[in-house]
């Protein structure tokens, strides 16, 4: 009997003393954070997905009120959360440029050749260890969902063959870019249209053989740009987002299709740029 | 003399976590950058010092008392007490090294190394001055291997790694041979 209350004696004073003493600690060395932290922490999505480039909300929320980080770092939240985060800062939000991952490649099962009937584990690495892909091109998209499998957005999903991104539903986390084996999905714009669907910096005729839609390379798009936006870059045409003006002259002229745009501003470019080539004939003529 | 010999078998021949193998959940988890590996070690510095004074006394409390059979669990909560108040004292007077050890101080808590110091100081039955000697020269001991080691995965990271051993497979290698280095002092003392 003495010995336990001996024991519980004992070890409780020590117990009470450290307690005091820390608690006497936690009022001497309190440390004031600041009150901006919770709430822009409050104000971020919460999703922790890393988007940003930090660890999670709690970090960027941090570094953004330590000014380290601009008040629309966080690309899932989008235009609200930025002017919530801008609210409590005090700043204007800048109307931020929102970025989309974007599939740069088009060959799906009609356009692009394969080179081989892949029967292994359906993982586009998995593929890629086996010779590099089942598709004739070394470029392209895979088509097995690699990408797919850690959005956790459901944003991608598997049409004929390729990767296809729904530029809605895209909050720009970045996983899938670090996923694809091919290092295909890039970031684009979310207002951009014209986007060059291609990878391949292999030779014209090497293109053809293997892709409908590839680019070959021809220069076309270069010369009929008249914002000096598209450059053809070791074989593969390149569009600076910054200078395009989306004006669609490229998507028309393209012998191959390998550049994407809006369906409707396509047509409208074909039908004036058909008048203007008649135009021009009956002048010569 | 006896005060020179306990330190550096301390340090060199019974290093906690070369000879040891006390400690390694701080040694792997915080020896990617030598900054917060040499923060940590100095955290670890602080609490194990410390940690061998208070619990020379408590011991003795204990055995006053004739309840030594409670020692791990007082031993515990005067650690746990200690690396507490550590933590709050780094996070006012040092904020970036706060921010860098992160979740590694409060870790310091479930260290083994400081409470193996603080039991093989009972066991081995030295007096105040040794007890303390022996706690700064183990912690010393960790500080200097933890910094060795991180300086070395400084180096691994911008190194020609075969993938497979990429990362910390690589990391465990290293520790493995640098323990074995270690063995290379036991005929020190």
């Amino acid at each position: 009997m003495n010995d336990i209350l001996k024991t519980v004696v004992g070890l409780g004073s020590m117990g009470l003393f450290f307690g005091v003493v820390l608690a006497y600690a936690s009022k001497k060395f309190a440390v004031e954070t600041d009150p901006k932290i919770e709430a822009i922490n409050n104000a971020l999505p919460g999703a922790n997905c890393g988007g940003c480039g930090l660890p999670g909300c709690a970090a960027l929320a941090q570094a953004i009120a330590n000014g380290e980080a601009a008040v629309n770092a966080c690309p899932v939240g989008g235009a609200e959360t930025a002017s919530a985060i801008a609210l409590i800062m005090g700043v204007q939000a800048d109307a931020a440029e929102k970025r989309v991952a974007h599939v740069i490649c088009r060959g799906d099962c009609n356009s692009a050749l394969q080179k081989a009937d892949y029967q292994g584990i359906h993982d586009c690495k998995a593929a890629v260890l086996a010779n590099n892909g089942q598709k004739a091109c070394s470029f392209g998209c895979l088509g097995f969902g690699t990408c797919k499998n850690v959005c956790d957005f459901d944003a991608i999903s598997i049409v004929d063959g390729i990767a296809v991104i729904d530029k809605e539903k895209c909050v720009a986390c970045g996983k899938c870019l670090e996923q694809c084996p091919k290092s295909i999905i890039k970031w684009v714009p979310y207002k951009q249209e014209v986007i060059v669907e291609c990878n391949s910096h292999e030779f014209g005729k090497d293109v053809k053989d293997k892709c409908k839609v590839g680019c070959i390379g021809c220069g076309i798009c270069q010369k009929v740009c008249p914002f000096d936006a598209v450059h053809v870059i070791d074989k593969l045409a390149v569009i600076d987002y910054v200078k395009c003006k989306q004006c669609h002259i490229c998507v028309v002229k393209c012998p191959t299709g390998a550049i994407s745009g809006n369906l409707e501003k396509t047509e409208k470019v074909r039908i004036a740029q058909e008048k203007k080539n008649a135009a021009v004939e009956k002048s010569n003529g | 003399m006896k005060i020179f010999i306990i330190l550096l078998s301390s340090i060199l021949v019974n290093n906690f976590v070369m000879s040891r193998f006390l400690g390694i959940c701080p040694f792997l988890g915080v020896s990617k950058k030598v900054e917060t590996a040499l923060g940590m070690g100095m955290a670890v510095t602080f609490v194990m010092t410390l940690a061998s004074l208070i619990t020379y006394f408590v011991q003795r409390l204990l055995v006053k008392l004739d309840i030594e059979f409670m020692q791990t669990i007082a031993f515990i909560l005067v650690i746990a007490s200690l690396v507490q108040f550590v933590e709050m004292v780094i996070q006012k007077m040092s904020p970036t090294l706060y921010q860098a050890l992160g979740v590694f101080l409060p870790l310091i808590t479930t260290n083994c190394a400081v409470l193996g110091v603080a039991i093989l100081n009972v066991q081995s039955d030295y007096g105040l001055v040794e007890t303390v000697i022996n706690g700064a020269g183990a912690a010393i001991g960790f500080t200097l291997a933890i910094v060795l080691f991180a300086g070395i995965r400084e180096r691994l990271e911008i190194s020609d790694v075969p993938a497979a051993f990429k990362g910390f497979p690589i990391a465990l290698i290293t520790a493995g041979l640098m323990s074995i280095a270690f063995l290379g002092f036991i005929g020190l003392v």
